[in-house]
């Protein structure tokens, strides 16, 4: 069973051809970019690896990019989803890791958790906004989890044909775990490692972006 | 009665307010519902600005000291519903149009990739 890889991404061409060439060099020939609307040269450098690239017209945020390459790969008959970052800060060796309690049937889903692994770099303040996004996702779910927002997952086709996600942009990570939960699907945490560069660390969630998600979070509870 | 400045200008600009759900109703824009709801705003409007008292009549049925505070704690209350509504409306665009985008963009890829290159493609 062979996963497909769903890698959103939103002007990455800096960083994105050393992630698939690394993905295809490890044998991972099934890959999905989902260029979420990037005015650089994004679709073209993956087009270009002959990667698959389904291509967002206009931005739509992370979540819908995910959601976009997720509904896709269904429709295509994967058995085993993977969602993996563009910007090169995880590592492909550990999707097999990823994906063996999924093929092994034992869970449905698995969520990275840079907390249990041994992560590079990650900057102080980074660590605390996401301990609060740990403990916002307690309160809101009721899911004790170490890392709540890492985009390192993997599915298999019926917990993926299960999530409802309407979140298009960052809050998308707590309404994942949030269905999960809900839709009583059997998770687990694996450790993977998490590189900070300079690049990642530009490109990540800012705390004030952390409020904006909790702001979303709620408003689409009362709103809905 | 003589009416003061700010009220002939306050009275002008709720008529030209009235004129506009009128027009809108007319042309089918907006349904009776929201047509008797922003009717029946305006004209508050217009009998409060015209007889004062009787907005100071209501004040002090519902304990409060002056009709000003009054209408401003009906008009915040209403403005705070009204954002509220909006939110919700734009909410759901929004996700309309991920919708949209995500079925172009999937089509697009199909296609690309399950027939045959057209000229076109090469």
């Amino acid at each position: 069973m062979e996963p497909v890889i769903i890698i959103p991404a939103y002007n990455e061409e800096k960083v994105i051809a050393n992630v698939l060439k690394e993905l295809q060099k490890q044998n991972y020939h099934n890959l999905i970019v989902v260029d979420d609307g990037s005015k650089d040269n994004t679709a073209k450098i993956a087009e270009s690896l002959k990667v698959k690239v389904i291509r967002h017209p206009i931005n739509r945020g992370q979540g819908a990019a995910l959601k976009t390459g997720i509904d896709y790969a269904l429709e295509q008959g994967n058995d085993i989803l993977v969602t993996f970052d563009a910007d090169g800060q995880f590592k492909v060796e550990e999707i097999k890791a990823m994906i063996e309690p999924i093929q092994k049937k034992e869970v449905d889903v698995t969520l990275g958790s840079r907390f249990l692994g041994k992560t590079v770099n990650m900057p102080f303040l980074k660590k605390v906004t996401l301990k609060g996004g740990v403990a916002f996702t307690y309160l809101f779910s009721r899911i004790k989890l170490s890392d709540t927002h890492n985009g390192f997952k993997a599915f298999s086709k019926e917990a993926a044909a299960k999530l409802e996600l309407r979140q298009d942009r960052m809050a998308h990570a707590s309404e994942m775990i949030d269905e999960i939960n809900k839709k009583k699907i059997k998770y687990k945490e694996v450790p993977v490692t998490v590189i900070y560069t300079d690049y990642t660390k530009e490109k990540g969630q800012s705390i004030t972006n952390s409020a904006r998600i909790v702001f979303h979070l709620l408003m689409k509870k009362v709103a809905k | 009665m003589s009416l003061s400045i700010i009220q002939v200008i306050l009275i002008v600009f709720i008529l030209f307010a009235i004129s506009r759900v009128i027009l809108r109703f007319k042309e089918k824009k907006i349904g009776w519902r929201v047509f008797l709801f922003w009717s029946t705003i305006w004209i508050l409007g217009i009998i409060t600005i015209y007889l004062p008292s009787s907005a100071e009549y209501f004040a002090q049925l519902l304990g409060i000291g002056r009709a000003v505070d009054l209408i401003l704690y009906v008009s915040v209350a209403l403005l705070f519903y009204l954002i509220f509504r909006i939110y919700v409306k734009i909410n759901q665009i929004d996700e309309a149009i991920t919708k949209i985008v995500r079925d172009i963009a999937i089509e697009k890829t199909k296609n690309k990739h399950e027939s045959k290159p057209t000229p076109e493609d090469r």
